[in-house]
């Protein structure tokens, strides 16, 4: 099992979204965050004080996949979320030891999908 | 930028001129003389209760632009909403300075003319005696100062078309021509002592064709030209704080009494009846809204109550001071569904994005606002109006239309002569990447809400 986690720019998380369902993959957990990498943030002026290179928004989506689903939710993230330019994001893959449904209790592989 | 900072200054320059222009050696002698008159001719014409009603009505017009703007503020994504607040409050200011300068000026000085003339520059001869032929009974300068909370909110009501993507430059730049070549002639024609519209007898009892047909067509235009925000479509994008909005509308609503009851002029009973007509108009047509919403999208919204109010409040403005109670409930009705059918069936079809539905609301509910005066009106309400069509004179009717098929026209047209001319010098349209990233920070370097503290 594997945790996939995507750092991606705002305005692309619905052509992501869309991507992954074509994939078949329909669950995700979504998450507003901040950062920057390469790309720096944009100047903030409040009342005269200028505040440079402060951190943009960016949406965080975790994606807990089997391991034949990785290479599919890994592409459907890079289609939907990639401009082309500084800032489209990263994609970490880590590895996943457990995964319970609370519903059930059901354990593993079984209990992702 | 630096060029358009120059500008400001320049406009600053001339006003300080027109100033002193106003105090010029001969118009001061003029003054003089009529200062001698004045004393006992202010003491005997200015009405305390109509003057202390007009001040009152003038501070109730002024807070319906940041009305609107929280009206407009909570329907854009959160990282434009600074953007649509900057708009509407640097309106106050721009429009200010244009109204005083000349804009009333062009308005309202009396002329047969496209424009008023410069009778009236820099507030000349503006001053506590009443002009008889527009307020006899209040001090001159309290009917400019109203006005100019009109000629305000009607630039700052097409900011709703082209949300969340024009240039803050070009948006000024824009505000300040549109003001002067659309707002003011077609003020003057409808309004202003000699304008063409005024003597044909067109009945516009607080700005249903000045304010609502003239920012909507603009608004369509802006639409138009600005093309559709990144991403849009033919859907409505989730409003970021729709209790901002609700806000907005209350505030809007509220002002709306000083609008319309206000346009009377006075402390009197036909202040009062518009201002209950006003009042019935925008109760009724948040009912219908909500209600059509509820047979038609199973659950009834706030933001489709609101809406409906807005409409009922725009489509009554023209018609207040002349129609009865029961044909403002008949407007009211009317406003939502024509308004409900503009902006959630014919909108997504023809594909323009009129983000906040300046168009499909203010100039849909002015038009026919406009017409609904041709028929309702009567002179049982209103001495000084007329009767109209249901009332046995077609006449009126006719005038209305025209009135309205002229204004339409003019308003499209300029509005797109200017939209174009703005776009030579600088691009009214922000670049892909600002849009992106969002108004807030690229126009103003601001940021209206944190994620992390």
């Amino acid at each position: 099992m594997k945790l996939i986690i995507a750092i991606i720019k705002p305005d692309r998380l619905e052509a992501v979204k869309q991507e992954l369902y074509k994939a078949d993959i329909n669950l995700m957990t979504v998450n507003e965050v901040l950062g920057h990498g390469r790309q720096m943030g944009v100047t903030e002026v409040y009342r005269g004080a200028k505040e440079m290179g402060n951190l943009l928004r960016k949406i965080r989506l975790e994606i807990a996949v089997n391991e034949t689903f990785m290479e599919k939710t890994i592409s459907a993230i890079v289609k939907g979320a990639q401009t082309g330019e500084v800032g489209d994001g990263k994609i970490f893959v880590l590895d996943l030891a457990e995964c319970v449904r609370i519903r059930t209790e059901e354990r593993g592989g079984g209990a992702i999908g | 930028m630096k060029k358009f900072v120059v500008v400001m200054l320049l406009l600053l320059g001339l006003m300080l001129t027109g100033a002193s222009f106003a105090e010029d050696p001969g118009q001061a002698a003029a003054g003089v003389v009529q200062g001698v008159q004045s004393d006992i001719q202010t003491k005997s014409q200015v009405d305390t209760g109509d003057t202390a009603w007009m001040l009152v009505s003038i501070a109730f017009v002024m807070l319906m632009t940041p009305g609107l703007a929280f009206f407009y503020g909570g329907m854009v994504r959160r990282k434009n909403v600074l953007g649509v607040l900057m708009q509407c409050f640097i309106v106050l200011g721009v429009i200010t300075a244009q109204w005083i300068l000349y804009g009333y000026s062009l308005s309202f000085a009396p002329g047969k003319g496209f424009w008023g003339g410069f009778a009236w520059f820099g507030l000349n001869n503006v001053g506590a005696i009443p002009f008889k032929d527009y307020a006899a009974t209040i001090p001159h300068e309290a009917f400019m100062i109203f006005q100019a909370m009109f000629a305000i909110i009607t630039p700052a009501l097409i900011i709703g078309a082209f949300a969340e993507r024009m240039k803050f430059s070009a948006f000024l730049i824009f505000t300040v021509l549109w003001a002067t070549f659309v707002y003011d002639p077609i003020c003057h024609w409808v309004w202003g002592v000699g304008g063409w519209l005024r003597e044909m007898g067109v009945l516009d009892f607080a700005g249903g064709t000045v304010v609502h047909i003239n920012a909507g067509m603009a608004a369509l235009v802006a639409a138009l030209v600005v093309g559709k925000r990144k991403g849009y479509n033919n859907r409505p994008v989730p409003p970021h704080n729709l209790p901002f909005t609700v806000l907005g509308a209350a505030l809007l609503w509220f002002g709306w009494f000083g609008f319309n009851a206000g346009s009377a002029l006075g402390a009197n009973g036909l202040a009062v009846h518009a201002l209950v007509v006003t009042h019935v108009a925008a109760a009724i047509a948040g009912i219908t809204w909500a209600s059509l919403e509820w047979i038609f999208n199973e659950k009834p919204t706030i933001f489709g109550t609101i809406t409906g109010s807005i409409a009922g409040l725009a489509t009554i403005t023209p018609a207040s001071g002349f129609v009865t109670v029961f044909a403002a409930v008949v407007i009211g009705f009317a406003a939502s569904v024509v308004c409900y059918v503009s902006v959630a069936i014919i909108k997504p079809k023809l594909g323009y994005d009129d983000s906040l539905d300046a168009f499909g609301v203010h100039g849909v509910g002015g038009i026919l606002g406009t017409l609904a005066v041709g028929l309702f009106a009567s002179k049982a309400v209103n001495p000084a109006g007329a009767d109209g069509l249901f009332y046995g004179n077609p006449k009126q009717f006719l005038v209305q239309l025209i009135a309205v098929v002229v204004i339409m026209v003019y308003s499209f047209t300029v509005s797109y002569i200017i939209y174009k001319i703005v776009n030579l010098f600088v691009k009214v349209r922000v670049t892909e990447r600002d849009e992106i990233i969002g108004l807030d920070l690229t126009q103003h370097h601001e940021n209206a809400y944190t994620v992390i503290e």
